[in-house]
């Protein structure tokens, strides 16, 4: 529940990437992969965001730390405005504003000891902890997030998935930020590892009071962590509420479609739920669709929706009222998964 | 696969009606081994795994990374790399012929042609060099010696019944020209060319958004119905399966501990570690609350702990899950089969 101050303030965020072709690497269009994205984070919430591949999720993560130099809008964190500080000023906010990434194979150094990848934070920003307490630190890290301090010198190979992420976490935490971005952060691990990681992100959030913005791709996952949430569909939220409001009574189509094709682990309901099986792919954000995007492939859409984009506005779900981007926003009865 | 000049192979032309054979099982698994000899010893893959499959059945193979789900699959189809990989012991039988004392010659005439598979990736599945219509197009010419033309024909049918739009315009694309979705759908025209009587999905949807996920799963589900096939999908996802497979096997380090009806085995399972799988989905009346994570890691293959390989990271576990041979598959339920030796107190904890 959005209880707390706000900490992060993010109005109309646009990202653009040109796309260039042929020899002179002409600019030919751009790539709209953020594309007006306004929400407010309150400080120990957890925001969650969904959508499928390619609907900008992650590069909006990536434009909240500031990863990704914005094409229009801005970022307020706290009262910084974050898009216009420079140099050491950025790298100060930087400590407040960390984040996990997906592929706990990649994202971390294969010639690096964990004790090395986790003490890099404090190398970066060194004035946070005086040099003597490094190396004990980062002991408490690991005993935080569940690791073996005794597994200080040992390289990423020597861990599973699920004890990679864990060192990703240790070293998201360094710096006691005050918000943790997390970039898909279970989608690598299987089922009885990603409940740890949950669990672990969960009881993080309870002793240091971090404020998450959660980003993935399995609804459940989401619903059980966030405090809200945020469907995203081509560059845009079309539709952000507290989880009863996107889960119990989504008003958008987009969310009530993508909620029925998640599967429910139940055969006992099998052939009883209603599916909507969308038709297609999601069209390419090079040239998304005019009007309201999801219009090539609602089942809903009439004239209107083809040629005027809907607000991201308040709407009536029957029980309250949350927003939504739609001309004809209508609660749906669906099981949730 | 190397993709030599196209040839004919031998009994290539041998049909469905040929093989089939009513009183034997479509697909019977009995005893598998299988083991990889790599620098760091001989990893255990495979312990003894059986089940059959009959014709319009879908077996679900359940489990995690490393479990051997995969690894069945390639015994299946014989597209095991050796070395490193050892087939050691065992029978696949179809229509109660052994294919793995078949000589290499007589196999590539099934595979592909009688047992059909579907890969995860499929962008790494298909040749990137070679247009889809011509990939589709190859398996009719090698098994059945169809010409060009008539073969490229079938492939835009078959590309029409998978439901890619503008079939006959996107035959000579390209892989990389299509969506994920679409490429799926490429390879499962590819798999059905031949009229398998088995299909083998390893993790079809494993890398598709859910709307895309469900738009395919729906398409398997009808052309299995349409064609009678017998279905082993394999996966890790809980929430695909009960949609919809009619008999699961859950594997964990190499062998079966668990294997029944989808429903009994979803209402009241009867192996700790199925259990424990179904434990660790979030449910949204548990909202806010620990989830249940089952603890530890799967064991090293290589060193597969003694008595049952779950042992150390159950809760259900006794002293005389730690010492000796691993607990057989025993029936614990009318047609429930459970490896587990606390079945009982887990179905009462189920019922509960």
């Amino acid at each position: 529940m959005p209880s707390g101050e706000v900490i992060l303030e993010a109005r109309d965020l646009v990202k653009h990437y040109p796309i260039k072709t042929g020899v002179i690497r002409r600019t030919t269009g751009h790539v709209r992969a953020v594309d007006g994205v306004s929400f407010d984070l309150h400080r120990g919430e957890t925001l969650g965001v969904v959508g499928e591949s390619g609907c900008g999720k992650s590069t909006l993560g990536r434009m909240l730390m500031r990863l990704e130099e914005p094409t229009g809008g801005s970022l307020r964190f706290g009262d910084v405005d974050v898009y216009s500080q420079s140099g050491a000023a950025m790298r100060r906010l930087r400590r407040d504003i960390q984040i996990v990434f997906q592929d706990p194979y990649t994202s971390l150094d294969p010639r690096k000891t964990v004790g090395d990848i986790v003490v890099e934070p404090f190398q970066i920003h060194p004035d946070f902890l005086p040099r003597n307490k490094w190396r004990a630190r980062v002991r408490e890290l690991l005993d935080l997030v569940g690791l073996n301090p005794e597994h200080i010198n040992r390289y990423p190979h020597q861990f599973s998935g699920g004890q990679r992420q864990r060192i990703g976490i240790a070293r998201g935490i360094a710096l006691n930020p005050k918000v943790l971005i997390c970039d898909e952060p279970v989608s690598a691990l299987d089922v009885s590892v990603q409940a740890q990681v949950v669990n672990l992100l969960e009881s993080l959030q309870d002793e240091l009071g971090l404020a998450y913005v959660f980003i993935a791709h399995d609804l459940s996952v989401v619903r059980h962590i966030s405090d809200r949430v945020a469907v995203m569909y081509l560059g845009k939220i079309v539709e952000i509420g507290d989880d009863q409001q996107i889960y119990e009574r989504p008003t958008h189509p987009y969310t009530q479609a993508l909620q029925s094709a998640v599967p429910v682990p139940d055969p006992a309901v099998r052939g009883q739920r209603e599916q909507i099986v969308l038709q297609g792919d999601v069209p390419s954000p090079a040239n998304p669709p005019k009007g309201c995007r999801f219009h090539t492939r609602c089942w809903k859409a009439q004239a209107i929706c083809a040629t005027t984009e809907p607000p991201l506005a308040v709407a009536s779900d029957g029980a309250g009222e949350h927003a939504v981007a739609c001309h004809f926003p209508e609660v749906r009865a669906a099981i949730a998964p | 696969m190397t993709s030599s000049p196209i040839r004919f192979v031998p009994g290539g032309r041998k049909a469905l009606r040929d093989w089939r054979d009513d009183t034997k099982p479509l697909l019977k698994v009995d005893d598998l081994h299988v083991e990889f000899r790599t620098r760091e010893g001989v990893a255990k893959a495979i312990n003894g795994v059986s089940f059959d499959l009959a014709e319009g059945e879908t077996l679900a193979i359940l489990g995690e990374s490393g479990s051997g789900k995969s690894v069945t699959a390639q015994a299946i189809m014989g597209i095991i790399d050796t070395p490193p990989g050892y087939v050691t012991g065992g029978r696949v039988e179809y229509y109660g012929t052994d294919l793995l004392a078949m000589p290499e010659k007589e196999r590539q005439s099934v595979r592909g042609a009688q047992i059909a598979m579907i890969f995860q990736d499929s962008l790494s599945a298909l040749n990137p060099v070679l247009p889809v219509g011509w990939q589709i197009a190859e398996m009719m010419r090698i098994h059945w010696g169809m010409n060009k033309s008539d073969a490229m024909t079938r492939a835009v049918s078959l590309m029409e019944r998978v439901r890619i739009p503008g079939a006959a315009q996107r035959v000579n694309a390209f892989p990389h020209q299509f969506s994920g979705g679409m490429r799926q759908r490429i390879m499962i025209a590819m798999a059905i060319a031949l009229d398998p009587a088995v299909l083998i999905a390893d993790e079809p949807t494993t890398a598709l958004d859910v709307t895309v996920q469900a738009q395919i799963m729906r398409l398997l589900e009808e052309l299995q119905d349409e064609r009678q096939m017998g279905l082993i999908l394999i996966t890790h996802d809980l929430g695909v399966v009960a949609d919809v497979a009619d008999r699961i096997a859950v594997m964990y380090a190499g062998r079966i501990v668990e294997t029944g009806g989808i429903y009994d085995a979803y209402a009241a399972p009867s192996h700790a570690y199925t259990r424990g799988l179904l434990d660790s989905i979030p449910r949204h009346d548990q909202k806010g609350e620990t989830l249940y994570a089952i603890g530890g890691l799967p064991p090293s293959l290589t060193r597969i702990p003694a008595g049952c390989a779950f042992n150390p990271r159950c809760r259900y576990a006794t002293d005389d899950c730690r010492v000796g041979a691993p607990p057989p598959l025993v029936e614990v339920r009318p047609s429930q089969w459970s490896a587990c030796l606390h079945a009982e107190e887990v179905i009462a904890d189920a019922q509960r």
